[in-house]
């Protein structure tokens, strides 16, 4: 008789697992903070980690939504952008400003208020050949109101899409699809000139944090590092905390059989609408992080490529356990950032040399494919081999159907109940 | 009293009529079986009062207030007290048996409800597996159940939810004769406070509930009454019993 038999029910979210991955990350910002210090580790692969961290945080954003709830939405990272470009017009402003007052500085008459924004509106817009100052700019003085934005911003928007979508009861890869055409949407507006943020130029300089200016990068990196993990963790624990008890058995409940969850009495349109504009909240907060540490921003980002990448982490990760998506976001975006980096050696085969910058999207194209259709557990599944989790995967006489146990063990199992 | 009144309800799927101006009511007490050939519009008559059909027309009413129910949406309407358990068994395989009958548990169901109720409700759950013959499996995944105890898993579902009426969609198919036994039993036990609709093909199940039966036919009633009243129906033994 197994020992899995009689071992405590299978669980989707271990409590444990969520401490062991507290305890990784915790780690994880120790070494790089020691090794930072010492000189050892640079400031742009500082940079680079944080960033990472901040794409996980929205890939387990991405898990709920999908690995959890079975909604594909392939519009994430429309939110992620927005959350950026909330933070990135403070960054902007703030920045412009001390360098506005520092050349009016040495005038004759000190200058009004009107004139410090007439010359933030030339320096911030000159690039889109205007001077005008956008009504969305209307608060990007103030730190609070944008910071505001960057939860009210995606948050809202996920809110009225779902609201729209999820009623007419759109699922499946209609609702993908949807997803995909409000991103397009959102890009394509803000690649206009007159969408009031820059156009294809975006948003830049968001490195230089107005007030750390003394700081220096080292330390600012460092900083945003430490943010950027504690988002992660404290995200961490607010998602795993709602995929767990009831509501994580409603969620995969509707996943699974929506209609039936319909007849238990659950309106399954408002926990799809919740999870939907929470996960988008929460993506908006990691882009808010993450490009700060990138420096710039443009419509680009929001391209509906950015939200199937995140699918595809997802995908390779494991979807349906939260620290999957961790995996497959930091294995594949470090991965990615090594290929086409330029600093993997180009492969000599001979009669074709393998340039990884070109390949690299193959590669990544074809690791999808064979995860979903030799490994549908991701990466994650590998660690149910070893704690043993896996569901009996056998045909046994306890029951007609595939997986059901066999007899002896199921007395076992009722008798160790 | 009089707990649902379906009356003169008809639905046509793609020019075909499903149901044809057919009009039932159902008491607050007590069992009813619903029988009737293949495609006689049983499971659409369930639809229905579900609110997963829309009829084109007729009225549904529920209740001491004669609620329109062809208003209200699905989940409104479980909530309102109608339970129902599929023809195939239909629990959430990837969950386990706790898991499935918490979910079904009375409670409030709105989203923040739900993602603050922390409460395990063990004594409850318990109740109910005992009263199904589920108690030794709660830590199971319900895919791992054989096909019997997924059909009591579901009726144990419809219990938690507590439901006035319960549409039971073939209840004993693919269950051995002491399985049957079992469920008769336990639907005979269920009618004692609430209203049970029992929809079945198995002649000798329907007998054992002891219950007034309607035969539906293409839509409509054909007959009602006491089983041997309807079996000696001429109509009924053309179109049913004589195949
Ligand atoms: N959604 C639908 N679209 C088209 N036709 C339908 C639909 N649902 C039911 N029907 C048709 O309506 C008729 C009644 O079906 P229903 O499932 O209610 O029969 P039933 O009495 O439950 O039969 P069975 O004993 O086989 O379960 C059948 O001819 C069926 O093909
Ligand atoms: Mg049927």
């Amino acid at each position: 008789m197994s020992d899995a038999v009689l071992a405590p029910p299978r669980r989707r979210a271990l409590p444990g697992s969520t401490l062991v991955f507290l305890a990784l990350l915790a780690a994880l910002v120790i070494a790089v903070t020691l090794l930072a210090s010492a000189g050892l580790v640079s400031v742009s692969m500082v940079k680079l980690l944080g960033r990472t961290l901040c794409l996980c945080l929205a890939a387990i954003a991405m898990d709920v939504v999908w690995g959890y709830t079975g909604i594909l939405s392939l519009g994430h990272m429309a939110f992620f952008g927005l959350g950026g470009y909330a933070i990135g017009m403070w960054l902007m402003w703030a920045r412009t400003e001390v360098i506005v007052a520092a050349s009016l500085a040495s005038a004759p008459i000190p200058p009004t208020p009107a004139e410090v924004e007439a010359a933030i509106g030339t320096q911030i817009f000159g690039v889109v050949g205007t001077s005008d100052i956008p009504l969305v700019w209307a608060f990007a003085h103030s730190l609070p109101l944008q910071l505001a934005l960057v939860v009210l911003v995606p948050g809202l928007l996920a809110l009225v899409f779902g609201w729209l979508a999820f009623r007419s009861r759109v699922t499946g890869v209609y609702l993908s699809i949807l997803t995909q055409a409000m991103t397009l949407a959102l890009s394509l507006y803000l690649f206009q000139n007159d969408s009031g943020l820059r156009g294809n130029n975006g948003l830049s300089g968001l490195q230089n944090i107005p007030g750390f200016e003394a700081a220096g990068q080292a330390a600012v990196s460092l900083a945003f590092f430490w943010g950027s993990a504690l988002a992660l963790g404290l995200g961490y624990v607010l998602l795993a905390w709602v995929v767990s008890g009831k509501m994580g058995s409603v969620l995969r409940a509707i996943r699974d059989d929506e209609a039936r969850v319909r007849f238990l009495g659950y309106h399954v349109e408002s926990f799809k609408l919740f999870v939907f504009t929470l996960t988008a909240v929460v993506t908006g907060i990691a882009g808010a992080l993450y490009y700060p540490q990138a420096g710039i921003i443009n419509p680009a980002e929001i391209a509906p490529i950015a939200s199937i990448y995140l699918a595809v982490w997802v995908a390779i990760g494991g979807r349906g356990r939260l620290y999957g998506a961790v995996i497959g976001a930091a294995l594949v975006s470090l991965m990615s950032s090594w290929f086409t980096g330029g600093l993997v050696p180009d492969l000599d085969l001979g009669i074709y040399t393998l340039v990884w910058t070109d390949w690299w999207l193959v590669l990544l194209g074809l690791s999808f494919v064979a995860v979903t259709l030799l490994a549908p557990k991701g990466i994650g599944g590998l660690v149910d081999l070893w704690t043993d989790r896996r569901a009996p995967d056998r045909t046994g006489d306890y029951g007609p159907d595939k997986g059901s146990l066999r007899r002896e063990e199921g007395i076992a199992r009722e008798a160790g109940e | 009293m009089r707990l649902l009144e379906v009356s003169g309800v008809s639905v046509t799927f793609d020019g075909f009529r499903a149901i044809d101006n057919l009009s039932l009511a159902v008491e607050d007490r007590g069992l009813r079986a619903v029988i009737g050939p293949n495609g006689a519009g049983k499971t659409t008559f369930m639809d229905i009062v579900t609110g997963k059909t829309r009829p084109d027309e007729g009225r549904v009413v529920w209740g001491e207030e004669n609620a329109n129910l062809l208003k209200l949406r699905e989940s409104r309407i479980a909530q309102a007290g109608i339970g129902r358990k599929f023809q195939r068994p239909t629990v959430f395989e990837d969950q386990t048996v706790r898991e499935n009958l918490a979910m079904s548990l009375k409670a409030p169901r709105g989203p923040f409800a739900v993602l603050f109720a922390r409460r395990a409700e063990e004594g409850r759950i318990r109740g109910i597996a005992d009263e199904v013959g589920l108690a030794g499996q709660l830590s199971r995944r319900s895919g791992e159940l054989s096909h019997g105890q997924k059909q009591w898993l579901e009726i144990g579902m419809l219990l938690a939810q507590d439901p006035r009426l319960l549409l039971v969609d073939e209840p004993a198919a693919g269950m051995t004769p002491a399985e049957r036994e079992h469920t008769t039993d336990l639907l005979r036990r269920l009618a004692r406070d609430r209203a049970v609709v029992v929809v079945e093909h198995d002649m000798d199940f329907v007998r054992r509930l002891d219950c007034r039966v309607t035969v539906l036919h293409e839509g409509s009633v054909l007959a009602e009454g006491s089983l041997d009243f309807v079996t000696s129906n001429p109509d009924v033994i053309d179109v049913y019993l004589g195949r």
